[in-house]
């Protein structure tokens, strides 16, 4: 569904990677692990199209994205839910919920959201989307992409700092959302986690992809994978 | 004759009208320029140079096409907002990664042409507008008479104003627009045609601008100059109101124009300079001005 091939990337001047290859297919969680500055959240950033420069390919339900506008690969069908979530302070719980506009047919409804995640159905009055606690911010950044029709999602770090308990949930959620057909490209610190909902992994160094890790054998490499992690 | 603080009431409540008008004008005109900043983060200083082309465009609708008062008032913001776009288009836009203060000097820079080249095609000494015949006349409000076409310039600049008010902030368009003032590659990411949505924003501020020009044509009279004669009370306004606040542009644009008002019944040696007092006081114990969220 979705094929990155020596995908190379550049803030500014710096070169952060430097051929990317991998792939994901239709109805698979993969996640990309690495330690910090891999370059996982550049990876999405780059198939989004939101850094400043890129190369190599990008293709998805082959077609062609690498030279595309974020707003252009939007609308092909890939949603992005960033790491620091991108909830609007200035919009309402509500309005941050129906900002993203619908790309295609099939997406959740907003009482299929509310009821995959209660809490939001309870804040949804809230005035300031900012305003929701670090777990409720994550359930509404992930909410509103759901509501889209894309059927590619692309979740940076969506446990980073949050509760086991919330982190349970969103684990929930990914589970579901793969049920009802979804294909998710998840970027993680916590490998424990990412076994519990993920098809295949993928380890980045140096902004390279360096290994490929189905989720049967993540126990049989483990020592393999903590080298890769340092933990 | 009713004596307020030793004023004849007319006179305080001519001068309270007066105030309002003007006030009026500082609201639309600091509304398209709040909105153009948030938006596009380029302070327009062309936003006076624009006000004066939509009077113009209207003097040139009578006087060329024979096209009156009322249809320029719908015409002109879509003719001078529809320059604005192509302004944006092939010169603003390529502005954007740099300094504010780039946006800062090629507007100033567009104010200076426009001006200039108006004053060379029509003097500077002005062009009569007639008010349409329909708002002629006064009306007996009882404490004063009120003539009607400045009656009809508060309404409208309040109609519009609260309108740009809903849009912003209770519709679906405007929680987009907010939304990419906040983090636009975010909300291009969602789907949106950020760079399209930025253009139509300029195009809708310079439309604010053009629709005030329009209606102060009959009272002012319609020359170069009127744009800058303007400007830099409604900069203060903008200050005062807090950069880019929405709420903060309207309410103190109107209640500037009153403070300015009032001034020239009871000092009006100081009536010029009142709203740069305000401004000064206001950035020494509000920095952020009255509406503006803190950074």
């Amino acid at each position: 569904m979705l094929e990155i091939k020596g995908l190379n990337a550049w803030y500014g001047e710096s070169h952060i990677l430097h051929g990317v290859d991998f792939n994901v297919q239709e109805g698979e969680v993969v996640t990309l692990l690495g330690r910090n500055g891999a370059g996982k959240t550049t990876t999405m950033k780059s198939i989004m199209g939101l850094v400043g420069r890129r190369e190599g390919s990008v293709k998805f339900r082959g077609q062609e994205l690498a030279d595309k506008m974020p707003n252009q690969i939007a609308r092909a069908g890939i949603a992005f839910c960033p790491e620091e979530r991108g909830i609007f302070g200035s919009l309402s719980v509500t309005e941050n919920l129906m900002l993203p506009p619908i790309v295609a047919p099939g997406g959740l409804t907003v009482d299929e959201i509310y009821a995959m995640f209660p809490n939001l159905k309870e804040r949804a009055r809230t005035a300031h989307g900012t305003r929701l606690s670090g777990g409720e911010q994550q359930m509404l950044a992930i909410g509103r992409i759901l509501r889209t029709g894309a059927k590619m999602l692309l979740l940076d770090e969506p446990t980073e700092g949050l509760a086991p308990v919330i982190v349970q949930q969103i684990g929930r959620t990914i589970r579901e959302i793969k049920k009802r057909g979804f294909t998710v490209l998840l970027v993680e610190q916590n490998f424990r986690f990412a076994a519990t909902v993920a098809d295949r992994h993928y380890v980045m160094e140096h902004g390279k992809v360096v290994d490929m890790i189905p989720n049967r054998e993540l126990e049989a490499n483990m020592g393999k994978l903590h080298d890769y992690l340092g933990v | 004759m009713i004596m307020i603080f030793g004023i004849p009431g007319p006179l305080l409540f001519g001068q309270l009208l007066l105030g309002l008008i003007n006030g009026a004008f500082y609201a639309m005109l600091s509304l398209g320029l709040a909105v153009i900043f948030g938006m596009l983060n380029i302070i327009n200083f062309a936003h006076g140079a624009l006000f004066m082309m939509g009077a113009f465009c209207s003097w040139m609708l009578l006087n060329y096409l024979g096209i009156g008062y009322f249809p320029a008032l719908i015409l002109a913001p879509l003719i001078i907002g529809a320059f604005g776009i192509v302004l944006e288009k092939t010169l603003i836009s390529r502005l954007y990664k740099l300094d504010h203060l780039y946006g800062l000097l090629l507007t100033f820079g567009l104010a200076l042409v426009i001006e200039g080249l108006f004053r060379n095609a029509y003097g500077s000494s002005g062009l009569p507008y007639r008010i349409p015949q329909v708002l002629t006349g006064a009306t007996d409000l009882g404490f004063m008479f009120m003539p009607n076409y400045r009656g009809w310039v508060v309404l409208c600049a309040a109609v519009v104003c609260f309108a740009t008010w809903a849009i912003i902030e209770k519709t679906s368009l405007g929680a987009t627009l907010r939304a990419a003032t906040e983090n636009a590659p975010l909300v291009q990411a969602f789907g949106v045609n950020v760079p399209r949505l930025i253009t139509l924003t300029y195009g809708g501020g310079i439309a604010l601008a053009a629709f005030a020009g329009v209606l102060a044509a009959p009272i002012y009279s319609v020359n170069p100059n009127m744009g800058t004669n303007f400007i830099n009370t409604v900069f203060a306004v903008v200050v005062i109101g807090g950069m880019g606040s929405i709420l903060g542009s309207i309410v103190t644009g109107f209640a500037l124009g009153v403070v300015e008002g009032l001034t020239k019944v009871f000092y009006p040696q100081a009536s010029a300079t009142v709203v740069f007092v305000v401004m000064v006081i206001i950035l020494l114990t509000r920095p952020r001005g009255l509406f503006g969220k803190a950074a």
